[in-house]
């Protein structure tokens, strides 16, 4: 029980630090908070599309798979449980 | 319910087996151009995310004011759902901005609001699980407070500056658009629906293999 508490702390440590390390200034900011000579600045980014569109739908559909995998394996014991503790209490 | 159960799964299946056809032949946006597709997925997502935060509130209440056993049931299952619903936002939500704003995350009032909004779904569900005796009514609190955020998260792009798009966005879709959206608001809040209704048999369950622990043990 501690182990598994101790993961998903680890686990929300982790999301809360990867969004802070994944966070950079916004876009057209320069010149709120510091001055950027245009010529230093990096040449703009062209990144395909599809990758992250495609990414971001397996993401959707293995959430829910893995959520109704767990339920259903969640469902399975607690089943097994049920049928023994009915049999337990009616052997008394 | 049980008797509907098996042919909702079906309509729910073939929703979201039309969904990404639908979504395939929806208008391209003039701006955003093809990343724009995530919005299909992404605010119906969202949208469980804010159904989840109201119906564990309110259960909350139900069983803080009532001493309701079943509404304790219906909230620890919508807190779960929450999770699973958040985690879809929370990575969606960053695939599109990598694309279009160019950064992954931005602290911004919307974007943090959202984010601590999970967090405190997260927290409530380690508390029921881990809080020992009492964590019921400590959970129920967290998530009276889940709930009071959910209005703030909802308006934040509204009132502070954010890269995200405000709520008006929905509201003014283009027809070919409002199809496709629609569609997949549908199937996700099918799909909620049958996954609380799955959950909540999960959380009866094991209140009976409670009870019958405790008849063991008299």
């Amino acid at each position: 029980m501690k182990r598994r508490m101790t993961t998903t702390i680890v686990l929300m440590l982790l999301t809360a630090g990867s969004l802070f390390a994944a966070s950079q200034p916004p876009p057209g900011t320069g010149g709120q908070g510091e001055f950027v000579p245009v010529s230093t600045l990096p040449s703009v980014e062209q990144l395909p599309a599809a990758p992250f569109l495609i990414g971001a739908y397996v993401v959707v559909w293995l959430a829910l798979l893995v959520y109704v995998w767990s339920i259903w394996r969640r469902m399975k014991k607690i089943e097994r449980d049920l049928a023994d503790l009915r049999k337990r209490v009616q052997s008394r | 319910m049980a008797r509907a159960y098996t042919p909702l799964v079906v309509l729910a299946m073939v929703l979201f087996a039309v969904a990404p056809l639908a979504v395939a032949f929806a208008p391209p946006e003039q701006v955003m151009g093809l990343i724009q597709r995530i919005f299909y997925y992404h605010v119906p997502s969202a949208m469980m995310l804010f159904l989840s935060a109201f119906v564990c509130g309110i259960a909350s209440a139900v069983f803080l004011f009532k001493r309701s056993a079943r509404a304790d049931r219906i909230a620890v299952s919508a807190g779960e759902l929450a999770i699973v619903f958040g985690l879809i936002v929370m990575v969606t939500g960053p695939l599109w901005g990598r694309k279009f704003w160019g950064v992954w995350w931005q602290w911004d009032a919307k974007l943090t609001s959202a984010f601590l909004l999970w967090m405190i779904f997260v927290a409530y569900l380690l508390v029921r699980r881990y809080g020992g005796p009492g964590a019921e009514k400590l959970g129920a609190a967290m998530a009276l407070f889940g709930m009071a955020n959910v209005p703030f998260v909802y308006v934040a792009a509204n009132y502070w500056r954010t890269l995200h798009p405000t709520t008006n966005v929905v509201m003014t879709l283009a027809p070919g658009m409002r199809g496709p959206f629609w569609l997949c608001v549908a199937a996700f809040l099918l799909l909620y629906g049958l996954l609380l209704t799955l959950r909540k048999r999960l959380e009866d369950q094991r209140a009976a293999v409670e009870q019958l622990y405790l008849a063991l043990d008299e």
